[in-house]
């Protein structure tokens, strides 16, 4: 305690001030990615770095962080002039990035990927002594010998985080640290963020979460198209006005109305399974799942990721088919032992968690990719077995248009496309296919705000247009927002459906806990 | 048993073995700097010549090993030029380079085809080399079969021990991640390609200055390709290239003895069989799960800067 307390006065004597950014412009051709730019960051601060895809925050953090050079303005580091050239002298002088993508090597271990990040460093037992001190004062744990093969996304983080602590840094700047973390992971790296702040070292917070930086942040910078728009303080703002501040207009809010199948009982699709093993032996087990779902009516599933999720999808959707055809119903008539190709003649569609690799082939184009799931539509297929390019190309155009994909053509790769709008673009292709049953896992996973809005109003439109939609995420807000029912998966086993109106964030959290709920 | 047949067996076999040695270094230190090298055997037979035409020219050893070095290198550097600058398709860069040195050897050494070199001395390391059986089969040799072994000694420590080595590694397993961590990819990548083709160019360079003193069109062989094999066989270590190498040697050698003893193996099998030891190595190592078997992750891939 008394060592933080001397770093923190050692740190504060300095300067208030720990990063100045003034009128910082960068331009890509005749393309502002940054414009005039005015920013500063006190010594202990964390400070939020908000906007949407593209409103020029990563070109930003690369211009402090010496990846780019800027076309105009100055930066003042600690009071002193600051111009780094390369990520080197941004290093030297006290900056460190933790990147969204985590520079790490699977074949190595863990002490030779710190050492690797450190000058002149050798993975020897002196650099592991002064690792095993770091992590001790911030009570970040990892076995040094560890390969990073074999560790999660939560400890692959940590290893660049204590990399970066290494070198003793004033300023630290996240990318999107928690896209990839857990809830617990989440608050653990919440808790030493907190910790670096106390010792009065600045970070600067990139994130689409607005929850996140409104519990961690003490002030928010918002950008909009290359330019800094406002500076708040996160803590006197909701969510909603974070995110319209941040996106310029007002969110109409997304509230389900209840439709036709409140009034009918009818069932379009229902499930009644028990035990399904799942191939892979990671994957939970599902115990005794029963749902159904009435046409124009939106199911969520809600729970915390890991707990069946995956092999309910697969169930869903026919990815995992089942040997007794009457555990899954579609519209009177067995379907549990088709695969996905047969139940999606039967009108059963899904999108899947995973947009590129699972929904999506990243290398091919988008018309390319609208082939893999839409071939049976619109003569994309000629005789079963000849593509025609031009109607899968149309297709893909019409897809586009309607769902207002953002993209140069539909010649681009899927994976050049932003995770908006290849959600868009991937949901899209499924809705011109008229689906009667929709099954959709965490669809605005990593989104910005105003393409999380598009899509569930896309959803929206569709059960209003009478079709079944299955939801199963992680997003509490968004289920409380877009269903008419919600469920909760835990260690693979489904509660009891509640009506929305009668659910609480409350109650949602005891069932993701496996909490019994009587009514 | 003859103890003098048995020692001048292992003499042979670590002759045999030698150039296998030096060319699986070469093709090692450019595959864990996630360089693939299809090369090999250009590589070395230019080598080869450039060694016996010094050698012929009546210079000392050291300048022979020198020139076999460089020839190799020159020769690595086109290679380097093309797949880093130009961003050329290894495999078939590495194909053509084969191609490549193996007509430009035969080209230029057309001159050179029935002469000989003169006879390396052997350094005869003082009392080891006095030991009965052991002494003659182990220490009685020249130069270059202690080199490679020290070779082998030096990229083990490099790679283990340094941290060039461990920045080696790092570049051959990822090489987005070492290029964000400030580390000069194409850099480390020439100078793992030119120290491999000099390494592979002094295994060719034995051939021609030890084992047959001789100059002979396409007298490599397919000891490059075996080479190749043997990194993989030897899961991209150092003292396992060794043990592999002297494997392969062994059986080539022991099949000739055994045809001269009457043997009716036909020699055809025993010639495959370093190949079917090297498919079974390859069928355990991809059964195992194990990521410290496993190729370097990035072996074989291009790397851009963009992005």
């Amino acid at each position: 305690m008394t060592e933080s307390v001397a770093i923190a006065e050692r740190l504060s004597a300095s300067s208030k001030q720990c990063l100045g950014v003034r009128g910082l412009s960068k331009f890509f051709g005749d393309f502002a990615a940054n414009r005039d730019v005015t920013l500063s960051i006190d010594a202990g601060e964390i400070h939020a770095l908000l906007g949407e895809n593209g409103a020029g925050k990563s070109t930003l953090v690369k211009m402090i962080y010496g990846i780019l050079k800027p076309d105009a303005g100055s930066m003042e580091l600690l009071a002193s002039a600051y111009s780094p050239n390369n990520p080197g002298d941004a290093k030297s002088a006290g900056v460190g990035m933790v990147f969204q993508h985590f520079a790490v090597f699977d074949a190595l271990t863990v002490l030779e990927n710190i050492a690797l990040g450190l000058e002149g460093r050798f993975p020897d037992k002196a650099l592991a002594t002064e690792i095993l001190e770091v992590c001790e004062r911030y009570r970040l744990h990892v076995e040094l010998d560890q390969r990073i093969h074999d560790l999660g996304a939560g400890e692959r983080q940590r290893v660049e985080i204590i990399r970066v602590l290494m070198q003793d840094p004033r300023l630290l700047i996240l990318d999107e640290p928690t896209s990839v973390l857990t809830p617990q992971e989440t608050e653990q790296l919440f808790t030493t963020l907190d910790r670096l702040s106390d010792e009065g070292r600045s970070i600067i917070y990139i994130s689409h979460k607005l929850d996140e930086v409104r519990v961690l942040c003490d002030r928010a910078t918002l950008m909009r198209a290359g330019q800094v728009v406002d500076v708040v303080d996160p803590r006197q703002e909701s969510t909603r006005s974070l995110g319209e501040k941040m996106i310029g207009e007002r969110l109409s809010e997304t509230k389900r109305t209840q439709t036709i199948d409140a009034q009918t009982n009818a069932v379009r699709f229902s499930v009644r399974v028990g035990d399904v093993y799942p191939e892979s032996t990671r994957n939970v087990v599902l115990t005794d799942v029963y749902l159904s779902v009435a046409p124009g009516s939106i199911l969520g599933i809600s729970g915390v990721s890991g707990n069946g999720q995956d092999t309910l999808f697969d169930v869903l959707t026919g990815e995992l088919t089942l040997p007794t055809p009457d555990s899954i119903i579609l519209n009177d008539a067995p379907v549990a032992h088709l695969d996905v190709e047969q139940r999606r003649h039967k009108g059963l569609l899904g999108a899947p968690e995973n947009r590129l690799d699972h929904a999506a082939i990243p290398e091919l184009t988008l018309w390319e990719n609208v082939i893999l799931t839409a071939r049976h539509t619109r003569g994309i297929l000629k005789n079963n077995h000849l593509i025609s390019g031009k109607s899968a190309k149309a297709f893909a155009e019409e897809v586009v248009t309607t769902f207002d994909v953002r993209t140069p053509s539909v010649n681009a790769k899927a994976s050049s496309l932003s995770g908006g709008n290849l959600q868009k673009f991937l949901i899209g292709r499924e809705l011109l296919g008229n689906p009667k049953v929709f099954i959709v896992s965490n669809p605005t996973w990593g989104v910005d705000a105003k393409a999380q809005l598009f899509i569930h109003q896309m959803l929206l439109k569709l059960a209003d247009q009478g079709a079944s939609i299955i939801l199963i995420s992680q997003d509490i807000d968004e289920l409380l927002s877009v269903t008419d029912r919600i469920c909760v998966i835990c260690h693979g086993r489904l509660s009891r459906t509640f009506s929305t109106e009668e659910m609480t964030p409350e109650l949602l959290g005891a069932l993701m806990l496996g909490q019994e709920i009587d009514s | 048993m003859d103890y003098g047949l048995l020692s001048s067996i292992i003499h042979s076999i670590l002759v045999a073995s030698t150039p296998l040695v030096f060319a699986g270094l070469g093709a090692l230190i450019q595959e864990r700097a996630g360089v693939l090298n299809l090369g090999i055997e250009g590589l070395m037979i230019v080598g080869a010549l450039a060694g016996f035409a010094t050698a012929v020219a009546g210079s000392p050893l050291l300048v022979s090993i020198f020139a076999a070095a460089l020839a190799g290198a020159m020769l690595a550097s086109v290679f380097a030029l093309l797949v880093l600058k130009l961003y050329a398709n290894p495999v078939a860069t590495g194909l053509a380079l084969t191609l490549f040195g193996l007509g430009l050897a035969a080209l230029a050494g057309s001159q050179y085809v029935g002469q000989a070199a003169p006879q390396v001395a052997a350094w005869n390391l003082p009392f080891l080399s006095q030991i009965p059986v052991v002494g003659p089969a182990l220490f009685s040799h020249d130069p270059l079969v202690y080199l490679s072994i020290f070779t082998a000694f030096v990229i083990w420590w490099f790679l283990t021990k340094s941290r060039s080595g461990l920045i080696l590694r790092a570049v051959g397993e990822n090489h987005t991640s070492a290029h964000a961590l400030g580390f000069s990819v194409r850099g480390v990548r020439f100078l793992a390609i030119i120290c491999g083709g000099a390494l592979a160019g002094i295994g060719g360079s034995y051939l021609t200055l030890v084992q047959t003193p001789l100059f002979v069109e396409g007298m490599t062989a397919g000891r490059g390709w075996i080479a190749l094999a043997l990194v993989v066989f030897a899961s991209w270590r150092p003292f396992r290239v060794i043990a592999g190498a002297y494997l392969f040697g062994s059986v080539s050698i022991i099949q000739l003895h055994g045809q001269a003893l009457g043997v009716s193996i036909a020699s055809q099998w025993l010639s495959m069989l370093p190949y079917i030891v090297t498919i079974g190595a390859l069928v355990i190592i991809a059964g195992r799960n194990d990521l410290t078997q496993k190729p370097p992750g990035a072996l074989g891939s291009i790397f851009r800067e963009s992005k």
